[in-house]
Parts: C-alpha cells; sequence; structure tokens
C-alpha cells in the first residue's frame, strides 16, 4: 500500500511539472502569440514593446523564463500579474477558493442525494413508466448546457418575479459565510440547483445501470439463493456495489470542479471563485495568474485521481489483491 | 435489457452485427430521436431557403434602422425604448408573420429565426466533424498503444495522461485563447480566426483521452485472445492483425461513444461560442446567439431561450440514440458513461 502511494505521489509531481511546461509552451512558443504585445495594448510602437518586452523578461531565452517564472510562483511565492501590476498571484489565487468550495460542496450535495434517490428507484421500482421517466430525465439533465441554465434561472428570478414571488433573493454575487450564513445561503441556492442539474443527470444514468448490472452477478444470484429479501438484496449488494463507481466518478468530477471547471456557472451568477479568475486571466493573456489557476487546478484533478484509485483499493478486496 | 432477451432468442443464427443492428432498428429510442434529429437537420439545410424567399432578410448584415411594413403601417425593427430611461433601442418582438420577423429581432436588428437556422448549420457541423477527429485520433492511438505495448504503449499513455489531467474546458479555453490571436497553421495551409477549423480542432482534441483510454484497454484484452494468437501463429504480418482482427473488435465500443460524442462536443462548442472564444462573428452557432440574447434577457429573452433550447434538444436526441446503440452493441455496458 505505501509503494501504491509513493508511486503515485512522485507521478504527481512529474504530471504537474508537464502540465506547467505545457501551459507555458502554449502561452510562450506558439507561433503568432506575443504576450508583449498583448500587455502592451493594441496599437503599441515598437518602442515600447521593447520596453514591455524588457521589463517582464520577455527578451530572455524561453528556458530561462519558464525557471524564473517557476521560482517566483514555488519557491519564492512573490509571482506578480502581468495586467494589474503589484497584485501578487498567490494571495489572489487563494481568496477565490472559498468561493469556488461553497459552489461545489453544496452542489454535490444536492446532486448526490438527488441521483442516489432516484438512481435507485430507477433501477428497482415495479411501475412500468418510472424508469423511462427517470431516464428521460436523466438525459434531459446531461444535455443543458449549464450557462443557459444559468440565465434562464436569472431570468426568472431575478427580472419580473424578482418583486414577487423571489423577493428575498439577495442580486448576484457571493457574500462569504463567516460574514454572513444566512446572505452567503442565499446567495448560493440557486447556483447549486443549476450547477447540480447536470451532474445529476450523470450520475442517475450511471447508477442506474451499474445497479441493473450488479442485479445479474454470482453474487445477487446466491443471495437469492440464500433466501435474502428483495429490498437486502438492493441496498446491501447492488447498491453497495454500484456505489465503487460512483466513487470514482464523484472523485474526477469534484476535482475538476474544485480546480475551476464550475467557470461557467461562476461567470454566469457572478461569484468570483477560481473559474472566473482563470476565465479573466486567460482572456488578458495574464500568464502569470493562468500558470498558478491551471497548476492549482491540475493538481485537483490529479490528486483525485490518485485519492479514488486508493479508495478503490480500499473499497473492492478484487483490485487490492491483482 | 428487457427488449434484448426478445430480439436475441429470434436472431440466433445471425452474426452479432446483425443481431445488433436489428435491435437497434427495433428500438423505439431509436426512431424517436432520428426523428427529431432528422427534423433539425432539414432545418439546418433549409436555412438559405426560409431567410431569401420566406423573410427576405440576410441574417449576417446588421440593419438597425430598417423598417418594414405591416397590417399597412411602417414597423420599425428597432423600436425606442419604453423601459427605463427611454433611451437607446429594444428590437421588435415576435410577430408571428413568416415573411417579417417571426419571433423577433436582436440587437443589430437581424431577423432570429433565420440566425437560429444559420447557426444550427455551424453547431451541428462542428459537432459532427470534430467528433470524426476525436474518433480517428483516439483510435489510432488506442489501437497501436495498446497493441505494440511496451515503450509505445508507455509514451502515449502519459500523453493521454497529461491531457487528462489538465481539465478540459480550461484546456479548450486555452488553446482558444491563443489560437484565436496565431490562427492555426498545418504546413501551407492557415486557417485565421474566422474560421470553423479552429473550434472544431481544438474541441476535437480535447476529448482524445477520454475515449482512446477504454479503446486502448479493450485492445490490450483483445490482444490476449485465442484469434490473434491464430493469426500471429499462421504468419499475419503486424498490419494485418490490426485491420482484421483487432479493428472489428474494438469498432462497436467507438460506435458506442460517437452519440454522445456529438452531443457533448456540441455542448463544448456552445460553452466557448458564449464565452465568446468559439465561433467567431459574422457567423453564428447557438452558443453565440446565446451570447448576444443576454444583452436583451431581460427585455426580448426569446433571443437567449430559443438557441438553448435547440441546444438541449438536439443534445438529448443524440443521448437518447447513444443510449439505444449502446444496450444494442454493448450488452454488458462495458463503455462507461462519461461525461
Amino acid at each position: 500500500m505505501i509503494k501504491v502511494i509513493l508511486t503515485r505521489i512522485t507521478s504527481l509531481f512529474l504530471v504537474l511539472a508537464a502540465i506547467s511546461v505545457l501551459v507555458f509552451l502554449i502561452f510562450f512558443a506558439t507561433p503568432g502569440v506575443d504576450p508583449a504585445a498583448r500587455i502592451a495594448g493594441r496599437n503599441a510602437d515598437q518602442q515600447t514593446l521593447i520596453q514591455v518586452r524588457h521589463s517582464f523578461g520577455l527578451d530572455k531565452p524561453i528556458p530561462l523564463r519558464y525557471l524564473s517564472m517557476m521560482n517566483h510562483l514555488f519557491i519564492q511565492r512573490d509571482l506578480t500579474s502581468y495586467v494589474n501590476r503589484g497584485t501578487k498571484v498567490i494571495p489572489e489565487l487563494l481568496s477565490t477558493i472559498p468561493a469556488t468550495l461553497s459552489l461545489v460542496v453544496g452542489a454535490s450535495i444536492i446532486w448526490l442525494l438527488m441521483s442516489v434517490v432516484l438512481g435507485i428507484k430507477a433501477a428497482s421500482s415495479k411501475r412500468k413508466w418510472i424508469d423511462p421517466l427517470i431516464s428521460v430525465l436523466g438525459i434531459v439533465g446531461v444535455s443543458i448546457p449549464v450557462y443557459w441554465l444559468g440565465e434562464v434561472v436569472n431570468l426568472i428570478t431575478q427580472s419580473k418575479l424578482h418583486d414577487s414571488i423571489f423577493h428575498w433573493l439577495p442580486p448576484l454575487g457571493y457574500v462569504g459565510i463567516t460574514s454572513d450564513p444566512v446572505q452567503w445561503f442565499l446567495h448560493l441556492i440557486f447556483p447549486w440547483i443549476t450547477l447540480s442539474i447536470l451532474y445529476t443527470g450523470i450520475y442517475i444514468r450511471v447508477l442506474r445501470s451499474e445497479i441493473l448490472t450488479a442485479m445479474t452477478e454470482d453474487f445477487v444470484k446466491t443471495e437469492r439463493a440464500k433466501g435474502a429479501g428483495e429490498k437486502r438484496i438492493l441496498y446491501r449488494h447492488a447498491f453497495r456495489m454500484s456505489l465503487l463507481s460512483i466513487v470514482s466518478l464523484f472523485g474526477l468530477d469534484f476535482g475538476a470542479l474544485v480546480g475551476g471547471s464550475a467557470l461557467l456557472t461562476e461567470v454566469v451568477f457572478n461569484i468570483h471563485g477560481i473559474g472566473k479568475l482563470t476565465f479573466d486571466s486567460l482572456q488578458n493573456f495574464d500568464l502569470p495568474v493562468i500558470m498558478a489557476t491551471v497548476i492549482y487546478a491540475s493538481f485537483f484533478v490529479v490528486l483525485a485521481n490518485a485519492i479514488v484509485d486508493i479508495v478503490y483499493a480500499w473499497l473492492d478486496p478484487r483490485v487490492r489483491y491483482e | 435489457m428487457i427488449g434484448l432477451k426478445k430480439h436475441t432468442q429470434v436472431a440466433f443464427s445471425q452474426s452479432p452485427g446483425r443481431v445488433s443492428w436489428e435491435i437497434l432498428n427495433k428500438d423505439k429510442r431509436t426512431r424517436i430521436s432520428f426523428a427529431i434529429l432528422l427534423l433539425i437537420i432539414a432545418l439546418a439545410i433549409l436555412a438559405p431557403i426560409y431567410s431569401s424567399f420566406i423573410a427576405h432578410t440576410n441574417p449576417f448584415v446588421s440593419s438597425l434602422d430598417a423598417s418594414f411594413n405591416m397590417n399597412g403601417k411602417t414597423v420599425q425593427v428597432l423600436q425606442p425604448s419604453t423601459q427605463g430611461l427611454g433611451l437607446g433601442v429594444t428590437p421588435i418582438g415576435p410577430t408571428w408573420k413568416f415573411n417579417h420577423y417571426f419571433l423577433g429581432a436582436d440587437s443589430q436588428g437581424r431577423d432570429i429565426v433565420a440566425r437560429i437556422l444559420y447557426g444550427g448549420r455551424n453547431t451541428l457541423f462542428i459537432g459532427f466533424v470534430s467528433s470524426l477527429l476525436t474518433m480517428f485520433f483516439a483510435i489510432l492511438i488506442g489501437v497501436i498503444a495498446g497493441y505494440y505495448r511496451g515503450f509505445i504503449d508507455n509514451f502515449l499513455s502519459r500523453i493521454l495522461d497529461l491531457i487528462w489531467a489538465f481539465p478540459v474546458y480550461l484546456l479548450a479555453i486555452s488553446l482558444s485563447v491563443v489560437l484565436l490571436t496565431s490562427g492555426l497553421n498545418f504546413g501551407f495551409i492557415h486557417f485565421g480566426a474566422g474560421s470553423l477549423a479552429l473550434p472544431i480542432f481544438i474541441i476535437g482534441m480535447v476529448y482524445i483521452p477520454y475515449v482512446a483510454r477504454p479503446l486502448r484497454a479493450q485492445v490490450l484484452s483483445i490482444r490476449e485472445r485465442d484469434f490473434v494468437k491464430a493469426a500471429i501463429g499462421y504468419g499475419a504480418g503486424n498490419s494485418n492483425i490490426i485491420f482484421t482482427e483487432i479493428l472489428p473488435n474494438v469498432l462497436p465500443s467507438a460506435l458506442v461513444f460517437f452519440p454522445i460524442m456529438v452531443a457533448l462536443n456540441m455542448l463544448t462548442e456552445s460553452a466557448l461560442s458564449f464565452l465568446s472564444i468559439g465561433v467567431q462573428p459574422p457567423s453564428a452557432s447557438w452558443g453565440t446567439i446565446i451570447n448576444d440574447g443576454l444583452a436583451l434577457l431581460y427585455t426580448r429573452p426569446l433571443v437567449a431561450i430559443l438557441p438553448g433550447l435547440m441546444i438541449v434538444i438536439t443534445a438529448a436526441a443524440l443521448n437518447l440514440y447513444g443510449d439505444a446503440v449502446r444496450d444494442a452493441l454493448d450488452p454488458k455496458l462495458n463503455t462507461r458513461i462519461i461525461k
């Protein structure tokens, strides 16, 4: 087990290093892309461009620039933004984490509860119309563009109905849980619902098909032969079995969302989280911020991958003994 | 699952491919999703006919001072705003007349229906072609890595791991931002920022690992099967084994991925376009129209709502078809649903 964890950690650092190189190359070595021109503005003259190149260190060779950026990011920890000079990247990044975490944790609680209830219902219901109905709900859930759903939600809750039914709803934005828990909750309730609908759709579909597959396994037949009731088989065996794939799926989704994949939801609801920070910095070519956020995001994805593998081995003895 | 049992009983003497085909054809979901998709494709193909012969507008030219004659009265397309301070203009709402702005105009005075029909062309085209690209490279990488194993497999798998660790949307957005400045170059061919090749390339690339990894795993196991050993035994060459033994056995799984990929790629395209780093004006896609409609969300909500509904309907039909294909080709549900 310790060996597994150690190799995992080594590969985690290798992947992160490779990703930082990849991002650096995408933004600095793509022919035709000149970060200096972006910083200097649209119609900057040659003189200004040379000045900008020099003051941002963009006239140095690419490997040196990369090493200097990594040095400032990880060792000196004083990397500053290209666009707002003087803004330190790391505190800026850290300040967005609570908003993203609040959004993702709340949404994942909703989608896990919803999909477990509906997924089990779809796989086990005796009534004929329930399974197709829930399956259609799942399909619609995975087919809705999340940013569009967010806009429709805004249209309903922030427009004409805001004077009557939704008068209790604050305007778009985010309030920290420590400053005002009630406002925190009210600001996030609709972003939570919006974000969770897509994932509810995915999880219902996975859970349903996993339970149905588990029901055909030999251990279920053995249980039946032993005379166990259908309820016991469903919850103690089939559902438990299907939790394996839910665990791995959830680990990956949660990692990606915390890393910034919730950016569309954050943009639509004006929540200043990690995704919105990344998006803003991408549009300004603010490379130091991009570098920090992408490494941060990849760190969560790779970490989630590693945790999932370890949890999987712990949950499923068959994987452990292979 | 229930449908499966019924059909396999009557079709025992037929080839597995034939059996799957019949199951698929008898599936109600196939018919429903096909009807919806055909209708949407037909609408997109008929876009020029609608705009030239019915609505008589050009959906790519803004007409801020246009007016037309309705019920004997001259109506401005962009009307003075009645809300707030009364400054600015609001585009006309639905007239419910096919020849004059049936569902109204956008902020540039362009007919919404014509925009949505033309936008559908781009959205569908990008979704389809980028999925072909994804499938092609995923099959190529999956088969080569799984068949040759060893160093080649290690090398390719590490690259896949790398892209896998890069959150999809962040990768797609990074590539879009950069390529919109530099354009895309393949040798002598250059695609500028306005070309549809850019979003197709970007979206086609980012999902390769999601398909290539399961296919590789499958090739690894097919390679150990007796019929491959037999082929090696009678002296078949590598390319012969790949094309006659391996490929036909991974194609069903690849086919299961295809409709889901088209839906996924369409959604990604629309998201990029919504963030205005996908399809570039004057071209339109459902995503760009939603973006255009944001400014009018509270006065003319239809501009943003309709293209979104089109996306939901199309993606849902594709996912429904994907489910039917999966149940027909992959009864043991080997191919996990991907995101």
